[in-house]
């Protein structure tokens, strides 16, 4: 229609306006004017309804947490309390014992993904850039771990852990202060660095043997490391936490897509491969970083696996104080309705989210940015 | 540790670079070999025995049973069967829904748009609340939003709530095939899971999409290409060797969640049937890597990549 009004100022005819070049371009962009105002139209009414999907349970219980005992029982009240209280989050910091367990939950989290970052790193970055004996086939243990989740092996971890035999880590120790001491014997660098290897390696040779034997003179004890955090601690150690595989998986390709320049030029200059990892090519693989640290975070605070497996206890996991709560609250103040306890409970939640709701928001950003450039997907 | 002695003799730059690289890898390669292979081979060992536990010394008995576990699980074992079956049918349905939808996703959130981050940081929240307990609530969350909404439309319209078999009804009079409809029905069923279960897939996807070169689309829109014609050409050929990682992804992700594997959990944590346990874990692993293989293999073929 708007064409046709045009082509009546312009004092053309219909049919030499139609076989003009102008007719096809206004044609076109009308065109593509309204596909495109289509499309956003559609991408807002799919994005909106699907976040609606997402987040509507968040808002109800955030607005319930606010619920007071009228509000709950008021069938006019739909999400909007008429009479707000804070009551059910000063239970429920008071009952899940809140700021101290979050504290231990936060030192436990950190923690294990600080060796995740440490340990995933180093070892997709040696198979990355070094060129060893059945580097492929090892590589394919890494890819194992992908596939194969924990899951499948849960009873023999679980055994694993129940009678935890010290003896393959100290043997694995001795093995590996003897082959540092005799690289120390065999080193042509200076003095120091000799006597240092020499040492250093001579100590974990000790230590290894001094605790093989000790555990041996005892009767081989096998303690029990179920409900402590020892488990997630020492599976992280080396190299099997929680996704390890993944994590290794990502940092070797991140550091494969780096230039090798970067450490021939450190290795020119004179710097040994550990410094030249943790100097050079750790604070380069920031993306890499952050994109695990994000995901080791989120998974490890809302793990079961490990803290089911291994009973790790309430007291230092906030999501397994978080199901005692409705009985604990039930109890302790004598709250007989579902609905009521209920609402305690959705302040838990509130309360278990928030942190890690906060976490993810401050690296959101530079998560999606890592995500982007670690190379997962190359 | 083998090549470090060979240092007797002056090691070569390739020697000294593997003794590097075993340094780097040496404690995953303790953890591999003590607890991945060490813990599948005593999960085939403890699949084939019977295990007691005095509950009182923790003195474990393990006697050889051969096959028992196995024939017991498929033929005595009440639920055994229909839970495996069922948790893989649940997969190879929820794994076609995932990966198109976090792809469908992945295109709309590609382009850049006001709210952006807002909208991506919402869409990774499933993860982010993907703890047990957390989840219990959102269900219930979810039905309680559900049945405000409904009750309070319901004072509006007649028709109240959704009626399913209506719309049933309509599907059957297209003329649908029955397994196509039955299909439809179970995916709309499952959109809550869909959304929940595609959080790092539509992160993944993004990505992939992000590290399409642009000079690609310069040619496409040069030589005359459509948007459709360009999506098919060039977006899905390029996104191809991503949508096998998520399939790995999805299918490992929606196995360690199933059913199946509760039950493993249950058998040897409420039952005590610590055989038995394993024989399900063995099975039902077995099952799903030979489905990602083949899944895999197929996907393989039809790949294309570009480095």
């Amino acid at each position: 229609m708007q064409n046709t009004k045009n082509a009546k100022k312009e004092k053309l005819t219909w049919q030499e306006f139609r076989n003009s070049s102008s007719y096809f371009d206004k044609k076109s962009k009308a065109l593509n004017g309204t596909k495109n105002a289509l499309l956003a139209i559609f991408r807002f009414i799919v994005i909106v309804g699907i976040s609606y999907v997402i987040l509507a349970p968040v808002i109800g219980i955030i607005s319930n947490s606010f619920f007071s005992r009228q509000d709950s029982i008021n069938p006019m009240v739909f999400t909007i309390p008429i009479n707000p209280t804070l009551e059910r989050y000063t239970m429920a910091i008071k009952y899940m014992d809140y700021l101290p367990i979050l504290g231990r939950t936060v030192v436990y989290v950190v923690g294990i993904t600080l060796i995740q970052l440490l340990i995933c790193s180093m070892v997709g970055y040696g198979f990355a850039r070094f060129n060893f004996p059945f580097k492929g086939l090892l590589f394919g243990c890494v890819l194992v771990m992908i596939v194969v989740p924990l899951n499948t092996i849960q009873f023999p971890l679980y055994i694993t852990f129940r009678y935890f035999n010290i003896l393959p880590f100290t043997i694995a120790a001795a093995a590996l202060g003897l082959a540092i001491a005799v690289m120390g014997l065999l080193d042509k660098g200076k003095g120091i660095r000799k006597a240092l290897m020499l040492i250093a390696g001579l100590a974990v040779l000790g230590a290894g043997i001094y605790f093989t034997w000790q555990n041996l003179a005892a009767g081989h004890p096998t303690p029990n490391l179920l409900q402590t955090p020892w488990p997630t601690v020492i599976m992280s150690v080396f190299g099997c936490g929680l996704r390890s595989g993944l994590y290794i998986y990502i940092f070797n390709q991140f550091f494969r897509g780096l230039p090798k320049e970067i450490e021939e030029a450190a290795l020119v200059d004179g710097a040994s491969p550990g410094y030249t990892y943790f100097r050079i090519m750790l604070p380069n693989a920031s993306p890499a970083v952050i994109t695990v640290a994000v995901f080791s975070i989120v998974w490890q605070y809302n793990d079961s696996f490990f803290a089911n497996t291994f009973n790790i206890p309430d007291s230092i996991l906030i999501t397994r104080k978080l199901d005692s709560l409705i009985n604990v609250i039930a109890n302790a103040e004598k709250v007989l309705t579902i609905r009521e306890q209920q609402l305690y409970f959705d302040a838990g939640v509130v309360l278990v989210l928030v942190p890690v709701v906060l976490i993810y928001l401050i690296l959101q950003r530079r998560f999606i940015e890592g995500v982007e450039r670690s190379g997962i997907v190359g | 540790m083998t090549t470090a002695k060979k240092k007797r003799f002056s090691l070569s730059y390739e020697q000294r670079n593997a003794v590097r690289g075993y340094r780097f890898i040496l404690p995953w390669l303790v953890g591999f070999a003590v607890f991945y292979v060490g813990c599948l081979i005593q999960l085939v060992t403890f699949s084939l025995s019977e295990i007691n536990i005095d509950p009182g010394t923790g003195l474990r008995q393990e006697t050889f049973v051969g096959l028992k576990n196995y024939i017991e699980a498929f033929t005595s074992h009440p639920t055994f069967k229909q839970v495996l079956t069922s948790s893989i049918i649940d997969m190879c349905i929820d794994l076609p829904m995932i990966i198109f939808f976090s792809l469908f996703v992945a295109l709309l959130l590609n382009r850049k748009f006001k709210g952006r981050g807002l909208v991506r940081a919402i869409f990774f929240l499933p993860v982010i609340l993907s703890a047990d307990a957390v989840g219990s609530a959102i269900t219930r969350a979810t039905e309680l939003m559900n049945a405000g909404i409904s009750s309070s439309s319901a004072e509006m319209t007649q028709a109240g709530a959704v009626s399913v078999s209506y719309y049933m009804q309509l599907f059957g009079d297209l003329a649908l095939p029955e397994s196509v409809l039955q299909y439809i029905v179970d995916a709309v069923n499952r959109i809550g899971s869909i959304i929940k279960g595609s959080g790092v897939q539509i992160i993944l996807f993004i990505a992939a999409l992000q590290s399409i070169p642009g000079s690609l689309y310069e040619v496409a829109k040069i030589e005359g290409a459509t948007g459709y014609e360009t999506f098919w050409k060039v977006t899905f050929p390029m996104v191809m060797p991503h949508i096998i990682t998520n399939t790995i992804y999805t299918l490992v992700d929606r196995f360690s969640t199933s059913e199946v594997v509760t039950l493993a959990t249950r058998t040897y944590k409420e039952l005590y049937n610590y055989g038995l346990s394993s024989a399900f874990s063995l099975v039902s692993t077995l099952i799903t890597i030979a489905i990602l293989g083949l899944i895999v293999y197929l996907l393989n073929k039809r790949a294309f990549y570009y480095n």
